[in-house]
């Protein structure tokens, strides 16, 4: 269920702007891969890549590989939309669709393929979906309540209820807890070690306690200057980054010397 | 806490895994273009085959066969989610194609047929001593009769706008801000003929005064003033709080304050509102039929007796139905268009000068 | 911001407003006090104007009634100059809801259509000059558009009716007579091409102000473009666009000068609505406003508080739409 992904010389523009600059690097299956890095560095863009996002964004245009095992995510023929169904994204505000329910926020990416799928089958989906996403005890009295009633970080794990129940290879987060109290972050990063059995997952976060709690390998961006695209500076298992990084800015920005 | 579920599978085996290959048969980019130009090729030719003698026709079948064809292709080579997705899309191409054929054609026909006539003795003389069949005579009589009337509304419906609306910004709580912001609301949607029949009712029928300009310039005044009201709030609205907070922290009285800074700061955008609504009103014909009357003469005097207008006389020269007077609605029609159309740039032309830093979108 | 402060009595100002209530009272200066006086007549003013408008049309309304020989609402008849004064809406009333029906049908989907194209369609370099062009449409003159519809539109209409009658001229009321295209469907066609600039103009708005949030996460699910305007796009602009096809409709039913041009009248309610025939509240008046007496002026005035009734209807309910998504966004 889950595949590796694989970018060489990716770079990203924003009509002229180059946002990010050449980056490659490997993510591992079934892992947890942490991007960390000052604001601007392009560590989000690089996440918006890696499911053909960032080409939704106007003026938005990437250069590069992306391999999903052995397959071109910008190959010649490849289709955006089955893209994004195999590459799941939280994002970092919860964004439950307003005008469904619960229920329907986590069948609406199973409706829009259009499979017929028996009322019971669904329900076992939204069932699973919600429990996997740690949410099932707190709602099952309420699936046909809307979603956007649900407080902050419930709506945060309805959204990964509603990206897994499509059964996606790889689980890509935005600081998907940036706008969650402490609290419903802890409920998201236990949720995230379950998740990495099933899923290849990416997070982007702004906070390095995180990046060393949850991930297995954590991945440093940073740019040169306002106005210069970000680059990766380098990729380690985060227990390296964190104790003993290769490069002198990894250190001085982990240990807040800037950013 | 729920870890157990997660030995078992999200999906129960019985239900299709969604393991779809990344890469999807997709039809050629041409292919909508291509398309396109096949279906009109074809709709003309089924149209002249035919003999159907309406174009009208003709492009009904071309949009017809383009609209199907892009959907029977896209599902053959696609899929039903695709398919689905090219009929949006040809249908929402359709749609803006359908809206700018007969206003492109709005256009072309006034300018093409309004430039037949129209010179500088078009310009310069009235209708006096022409007969509607005769070529010749001109619109001067109805340039002054649209320029008075018009410029008496505005000097009616400005003040009185401006002034309601630094009410409702300024100063106005409580239930009497409530009711005029309701009325204006209620006064927007007015139709042009209900506000000519009340000037009839108080100001002719009443009080027994003739058809005038002035009479005219009244009821546009009642169509202008919501117009004014709330684009001016708009604008006010726009001006910082800090501004004013500075200027009363001065001891500037607040109505020098208003006169002084807040109506300076948003003059811009109030400007260009007047000016959208003088556009809006000089094109306006019905409460004219009723209060001003319509005249062939030059009568420079808007309060006394009959005029005529721009919009009026268009009417006036199509109802006489011959190809002269044709001739002239046309050229009439051309000159108030470039009239609106020029006070339309003029008044996007000063928002966009005088726009306050920061505070428009 | 404290809850408390919120359900006080006196709502804290908003944005917009300075004023707070102490230092409106304490406006002693002269100079304060005459710009008060000013700008509070003002706005009593307009108040003055409306209350008079719904005066002046019901009294001069009342006093056609009292002399109307005929009933006024069921009567097929228009003589309020003879004696004794015949008149009756019936034929205005059908031909001003049925023109601004057809209208309304044709406009409000391919406005619909044209505000998606702007605002998730079309190329970006096109989308701005687009609704540019659009609002300049709005501020064409009716009289313009009713020039147009009666010498152009009419006579390329005609061959669209004939095959309408050839298919479906067993309905009836699409049968066709040949003779020129005045009818009460061609005034629904001109009105539709009239109001489609504001009912655009509205929807591309509404359409504009959904969450991108919200098409981002239907997008990550792998919608494609259609199905995020289905998910997120509509759903949203519901409310919207039906508040701004009522404002479509209010200047449809209120429309003189284009139908006064285009339409060949006839007080009859057709069985067909392609061939010429019908009356609307407001052509009739501007029609035929010059041929009548006191008593024909004031049966005009009559109808033209019927309408003036019915365009506040439809006006009201737009803006309690409007009002209402106001209070669900906020």
């Amino acid at each position: 269920m889950a595949k590796r992904i694989d970018v060489s010389g990716l770079s990203a523009f924003y009509g002229a702007h180059k946002a990010i600059d050449d980056i490659s690097m490997t993510v591992e299956p079934r892992s947890v891969t942490a991007f960390i890095g000052p604001s601007g560095c392009g560590k989000s863009t690089f996440l918006r890549t890696l499911n053909r996002m960032h080409e939704v964004t106007p003026g938005g245009r990437v250069e590069g590989k992306v391999m999903l095992d052995d397959e071109n995510l910008y190959g010649p023929g490849v289709d955006p939309v089955s893209v994004r169904r195999t590459v799941g994204m939280v994002f970092q505000r919860p964004n439950p669709f307003p005008t469904m329910s619960i229920y329907e926020n986590v069948a609406a990416g199973i409706r829009l393929n259009g499979d017929r799928v028996r009322k019971s089958d669904m329900d076992a989906i939204v069932e699973r979906s919600l429990q996997g996403a740690n949410l099932w005890k707190e709602v099952k009295d309420r699936l046909n309540k809307p979603g956007a009633g649900l407080s902050g970080g419930q709506q945060q794990r309805l959204c990964i209820a509603r990206a897994i129940a499509v059964e996606p290879q790889v689980l890509l987060m935005d600081e998907p807890c940036s706008a969650l109290d402490p609290i419903s972050t802890l409920a998201i990063e236990d949720l995230i070690g379950e998740l990495k059995e099933r899923f290849t997952i990416v997070i982007v976060t702004h906070n390095m306690q995180q990046a060393a709690r949850v991930s297995d390998r954590t991945a440093f961006f940073n740019l040169a200057g306002v106005g210069r695209p970000g680059k990766l500076i380098e990729i380690d298992d985060t227990e390296r980054i964190f104790s003993n990084p290769s490069v002198q800015a990894t250190e001085d920005y982990i240990s807040g010397r800037f950013g | 806490m729920s870890g157990v579920t997660m030995n078992e599978p999200l999906v129960a085996d019985d239900v299709p895994r969604a393991s779809r290959p990344l890469r999807q048969p997709r039809l050629p980019r041409w292919t909508p273009a291509a398309l396109a130009a096949a279906s009109v090729a074809l709709g003309t030719g089924i149209g002249l085959g035919a003999g159907l003698n309406s174009r009208i026709q003709w492009g009904l079948i071309a949009v017809l066969l383009f609209v199907a064809g892009m959907y029977a292709l896209a599902a053959r080579v696609e899929g039903r989610r695709q398919a689905k997705d090219r009929l949006a899309t040809s249908l929402v191409w359709v749609c803006f194609v359908l809206a700018v054929i007969p206003l492109v054609s709005l256009g072309w026909e006034t300018i093409s047929r309004g430039s037949k006539v129209l010179d500088g003795n078009f310009l310069t003389h009235s209708m006096a001593g022409v007969l509607t069949i005769q070529p010749g005579g001109g619109v001067y009589h109805a340039i002054i009769g649209t320029l008075e009337q018009v410029g008496i509304a505005t000097a009616i419906a400005a003040p009185i706008g401006l002034l309601t609306a630094v009410y409702l910004v300024e100063y106005g709580r409580g239930r009497l801000a409530k009711a005029v912001t309701f009325f204006v609301d209620v006064m927007t949607g007015i139709p042009s003929i209900v506000a000519g029949l009340f000037i009839l009712s108080f100001w002719i029928l009443m009080l027994d005064f003739g058809y005038s300009g002035f009479a005219g310039s009244m009821a546009l005044a009642i169509l202008m003033m919501p117009v004014v009201v709330r684009s001016t709030e708009e604008m006010l609205k726009l001006v910082p709080n800090e501004l004013r907070e500075a200027s009363l922290a001065l001891g500037v009285p607040k109505w020098r304050t208003i006169l002084k800074v807040v109506l300076p700061t948003a003059i811009g955008g109030i400007a260009t509102g007047v000016m959208l609504a003088v556009a809006r009103i000089a094109g306006e014909s019905a409460p004219i039929v009723l209060l001003v009357f319509g005249s062939q003469l030059i009568n420079n005097n808007p309060f006394d007796g009959a005029q005529s207008s721009l919009p009026y006389y268009i009417y006036e020269q199509w109802a006489a139905g011959n190809e002269a007077s044709y001739d002239r609605a046309w050229a009439a029609a051309l000159v108030l268009i470039a009239f609106v159309m020029i006070l339309n740039l003029v008044a996007r032309g000063i928002a966009r000068w005088k726009a306050p830093k920061g505070g428009r979108r | 911001m404290e809850i408390s402060s919120a359900t006080a009595d006196s709502p804290p100002p908003p944005a917009g407003g300075p004023a707070t209530e102490a230092r409106t009272k304490s406006a002693t200066r002269p100079g304060d006090r005459v710009f008060l006086a000013f700008s509070r007549g003002s706005g009593i003013l307009l108040l003055v104007i409306m209350a008079a408008i719904a005066v002046f049309l019901t009294v001069r309304a009342t006093s056609a009634l009292s002399k109307n020989e005929g009933n006024f609402f069921t009567t097929f008849e228009w003589t309020a100059n003879g004696t004794p004064p015949v008149f009756g809406i019936a034929v205005l009333a059908f031909g001003t809801v049925v023109s601004s029906v057809i209208a309304m049908l044709i406009a409000v989907p391919v406005a619909i259509g044209i505000a998606l194209f702007i605002s998730h369609y079309a190329p970006r370099r096109l989308a701005a000059p687009l609704s540019y062009v659009i609002d300049l449409l709005a501020a064409v003159p009716s009289i313009v558009y009713g020039l147009w519809g009666a010498l152009f539109l009419v006579p390329h209409l005609g061959g669209l009716y004939s095959w309408f009658d050839d298919y479906l001229g067993w309905t009836g009321i699409l049968a066709y007579h040949d003779g020129a295209a005045r009818s009460l469907f061609t005034i629904g066609i001109l009105l539709a091409i009239m109001i489609l600039p504001i009912v655009t103009s509205v929807s591309r708005e509404v359409f504009l102000q959904t969450p991108k949030m919200n098409e981002e996460a239907a997008l990550a699910l792998g919608a494609t473009r259609w199905e995020v305007i289905r998910m997120a796009v509509l759903p949203f602009g519901r409310s919207g666009v039906i508040s701004a096809s009522m404002l479509g409709l209010g200047r449809a039913l209120g429309e003189t000068m284009a139908v006064a041009t285009v339409l060949s009248p006839g007080f009859e309610i057709g069985k067909s609505l392609l061939d010429p025939g019908g009356g609307t509240f407001a052509q009739n008046i501007a029609s035929s406003f010059k041929e009548s007496g006191e008593i024909g002026k004031d049966a005009l005035i009559a109808s033209g508080l019927v309408l003036f009734v019915l365009t506040l209807l439809v006006n009201g309910a737009a803006r309690l739409i409007i009002a209402r998504r106001k209070e669900y966004t906020a």
